[in-house]
This record gives structure tokens, sequence and C-alpha cells, in this order.
């Protein structure tokens, strides 16, 4: 098994990604990456959703992952949460492969997946025990995983209500809670600001830049104006293949604005 | 284990959230009370035992567990928290046999609250108990044949009106193997088959338990059957989680 940094080590993680970039020291010992795709295709029949695409995300990056619809970036999610096995490749998480050690490489996981599905009929609280009780936590420890789940999330107010009578903001917080109730190292966030209010997506970014040093995060998005605000890296992909991966500064650079360089990137392809 | 029974528990609980259980449980007791003392002629037999209860019993729950299975994966595939489900750190066996259990505790609940036949013919008679637990413990069986056959069908398809039409044929083919219909039909035509067919009947095997004998290969085919049907389901879950 190959190294990595202790979970919950801000220094090293914080330090070696300063924003100079300047690693004397090198990047492999100090800084594993937390998630490595390693040519990971898949095809569903003739189609091939994800083409060849390799990445990694080290702790303290916010990778922004964007894309028109249909690109690829859920199928890539997918594949990293375990939840597709890919055709070709692999992933790993904290350096367990997703397809050959699952339940480990989940441990190390919070995953929201796309639409943020959730048991409608449950409580909130009571949908958030049981992932905290699949996580393997018991007692009060769960329960205080859940409360701070969330506190964090702000969904004390709703916290007996059934998810179905919650309005879209609320399920989509509830999605969240649900991935970082474990406080995991790795978060895959597939779309988590899609149907909150201004005020509510500006609470989650800020939510996401606070955990930001110490986790290695990819979200999902198609509002551009995001990737300035919450990522510190942006790659795009269009047709299942990587178009650009570089910071959103940079990628802003290229063109009049971000809008214009995401279309020119997505549709010389297409 | 902690997986399991944490999958199981959730599942079981949202039976209860939903009207599923309560119609479930009320029907079952009408039609096996109803028919017990109607068709199964329970007083003019003059004997104080539950036969017609147990004869009844899988024919109930040919159409009744359907209905429990037919949402078990179709509705996680629907709503799409079955990928919140084989994303959480359990093994999609945890996830499968946990979901089994919810349905098969459900279905040893609607059994047990079926008691007040229990108390009816130890009031009017004096039945051999041990012969009524052993016939109960064949019906638990039944239900768990039926319920591993449709889960398995159910992690087939979203659509849940088909997932119980392909259930109810399905386990119908286990329950009616055993028929005198059928068997006479087979020894008649295909000798061979006739034997093959009776072996895989449940209803012959409830019969068995139902006139209080616990045989260990009634046993052994009960807990083989269900595990056969729970290695598709896995299977089938692996397949088609993701479509």
């Amino acid at each position: 098994m190959r190294p990595f940094p202790p979970r919950r080590n801000p220094s090293a993680a914080g330090a070696s990604r300063s924003p100079a970039g300047f690693q004397p020291w090198g990047d492999v010992t100090v800084d594993a990456p937390y998630i490595e795709i390693d040519r990971l295709t898949k095809r569903f029949g003739a189609f091939t959703a994800v083409d060849d695409i390799s990445f990694t995300v080290h702790p303290g990056e916010v990778l922004g992952f964007l894309g028109p619809n249909g690109a690829g970036k859920s199928t890539t999610m997918k594949m990293l949460a375990g939840f597709v096995t890919p055709t070709i490749g692999t992933a790993r998480i904290m350096g367990d492969d997703v397809t050959e050690r699952p339940v480990q490489a989940r441990r190390h996981l919070g995953y929201l997946p796309e639409g943020a599905p959730t048991y409608p009929e449950m409580t909130v609280t009571g949908f958030l025990l049981f992932t905290a009780r699949a996580r393997g936590y018991r007692g009060t420890e769960a329960g205080d995983r859940v409360h701070d789940a969330m506190r964090m999330t702000q969904l004390e107010e709703v916290r007996l209500q059934p998810i179905e009578t919650l309005s879209k903001g609320f399920k989509r917080r509830v999605g969240l809670a649900q991935a970082l109730l474990h406080d995991p190292p790795v978060l895959v966030l597939d779309e988590p600001t899609d149907g909150l209010d201004p005020n509510q997506k500006h609470e989650v970014r800020n939510l996401i830049a606070r955990m930001a040093p110490e986790k290695a995060i990819l979200i999902s998005t198609h509002i551009l104006e995001e990737v300035g605000a919450v990522c510190t890296r942006a790659i795009v992909i269009a047709r299942g293949r990587i178009v650009a991966d570089a910071t959103p500064a940079a990628l802003a650079a290229r063109g009049p604005d971000l809008d214009a360089v995401f279309r020119e990137l997505t549709q010389e392809t297409a | 284990m902690g997986a399991v029974l944490t999958v199981a528990r959730r599942e079981l609980a949202s039976y209860f959230a939903t009207p599923v259980a309560y119609v479930f449980i009320v029907i079952f007791l009408v039609m096996s009370g109803t028919l017990t003392f109607t068709l199964g002629n329970f007083f003019a037999r003059g004997t104080a035992d539950l036969q017609p209860f147990f004869a009844f019993v899988p024919w109930l729950f040919l159409f009744l567990v359907p209905a429990i299975t037919m949402r078990l994966w179709a509705e996680e595939r629907r709503l799409g928290t079955i990928e919140l489900l084989l994303t959480l750190p359990i093994a999609q066996w945890q996830a499968v046999v946990g979901k089994f259990l919810a349905a098969w505790a459900f279905c040893a609940i609607a059994l047990a609250l079926t008691f007040p036949l229990i108390i009816t013919v130890n009031v009017l008679g004096d039945p051999d108990n041990g012969v009524i637990a052993a016939g109960y413990l064949g019906c638990l069986l039944v239900a768990g044949a039926y319920l591993a056959i449709g889960a398995a069908i159910s992690a087939l398809t979203k659509n849940q009106v088909i997932a119980f039409v392909l259930a109810v044929a399905a386990c119908f083919l286990f329950a009616a193997a055993g028929s005198p219909i059928v068997t006479e039909f087979l020894s008649r035509n295909l000798p061979w088959m006739a034997e093959a067919a009776r072996g895989l009947s449940v209803t012959d095997r409830l019969a068995a338990f139902s006139r209080g004998v616990i045989a260990f290969r009634d046993i052994l085919f009960f807990t083989s059957f269900i595990g056969v049907w729970l290695f598709a389901n896995a299977i089938a879950v692996d397949l088609r989680k993701a479509d």
C-alpha cells in the first residue's frame, strides 16, 4: 500500500499546497493524492461515456468538474464512488482501489449522488441516523455525528420532518449532511448547489471553503461562477475526455471570460 | 452483521412508515381467517388442528409476498436511493441480505398475528401444539422462499408492476409444482419430470410441516432455495444497479 499523510493533518496538507505551489521537498511523500483516477474508461455498448480520464486530487484542493450535460461528469463520479464498474482503468481513494477494496475505499468517502436521493418517508434525523449506523457509528456517537452534520448544513429546524415534505433546498442539504457526517477526507459532490436559492448556495460554498484545507474535494457543476467562487482548480470535460485542467483564473485568462472559454472548449470537440 | 441489521432495520421501519404494512397485515389476517373458517370447514372437520389454515397460507402468500418484494429494489432504483445505499461502506451482499431479512421479519410479524387461531383451537379442543409450531415454521420457510424469488426479480426492473406480476408467476411455478393436476399430467407424459416437480414444490413440503414432520432435507431445501435466489439477487443488483 502506498503511503498517504495521516488524516486531519492540516499542517501537512495546507502547507504543501501553498498558493505559491512551491514544494522544495517534492510532491511524493508529503502530499500523496487522496483521489487518484487512473485511465478510467466507461463504455455503455458502443457509446463511450468516459474516455481514458486520469487525474489526481490532493488534500487542500477543491477540484471543479465542469462540462456540458452528458459529458461524463456523473459517470466518472459514480465510478469513483464504486457504484458504476469501470470498463477499463480504476480509481483509488486514500490508496484504496475502488474496485478491489470497495468497502475500505468508501469509508474514506463522502458522496452526494446526482439529484441527492434520499428515502422520502424517513425523517431527517431517522435518515441521517441510518447512514451513521451504516458507517459503523453506534449509540451516542451516532447521535452526535447526526447532530453535528445537521448543524453544519442547518437542518435542525426540520429534523423531525419526513424528507418528502421538505423543499428542494432542504432535500439537497439532507444529502449533503449525509456526505459530511463522518468527516471524510475525500468528498465527491455531484452538483451540490443545484436547486438551492442564492443564500443557500452561498452557505454551501462557505461550508466547502471551510472544509477545504484538510480534504480533497471534487465537485461537479455547470454553474461557472461557482468555479471561481470555491474551486482551486478546474477540469473541463467534453464527450468523456478532459479538454482543460487549470486554475479557474488561468482558465478565464484564455478568453474574454470563463463562459466564453467554456463554450469554446466544449464545442470544438462537439 | 452490523451493516446487515442496519439495512434490515431501516427497511422494516419503512414498511410501517407507509400504509403498506397495515394493508398487508389486515388483508392477510382477514383472508386467512375467512378461508380457514369457510372453505376450510374449520368447525365441520371436528379436528382440533390448523390444517385448513396451513393449506391456504401458501396460496395467500403467492399474491401477498410479491406485493412486499415488488418495491424492495425497484423502488430504490426508481428513487435513485440505490446509489446512496450501495455507496455506503457496506458490501453488496449485506444490503441484499438485510433487505431480505426485513421482508422476512415482516412476514413473521403477519404470521404471529394469526395467534387467535391457536387460541381458538386450544379453547375448543386439545390440539398438538408441537404440530402447530411445525406448521408455522413451514409457513415462514415458504414465505422466505417466495420473498427470495420476489426480491431477485425486483432487482431486475424499475417497474413495480412488472416486478409483482413476474414474481407471482415465478412463485406460482413452485407452488403448483406439487399439485395433483401437474404431477398427474407429468407422470403420464414425462415421468422423470414428475419427480423433479414434486421435489421443487414448496406446497408439498409445507404439507409435511403442517403434519408435524420437520425433516432435515426439507429444511435443507428451503435454506438452499433461499440461498440460491439471494445469490441471484446479488448478481441482479450488481448488473442492473446503474441502469
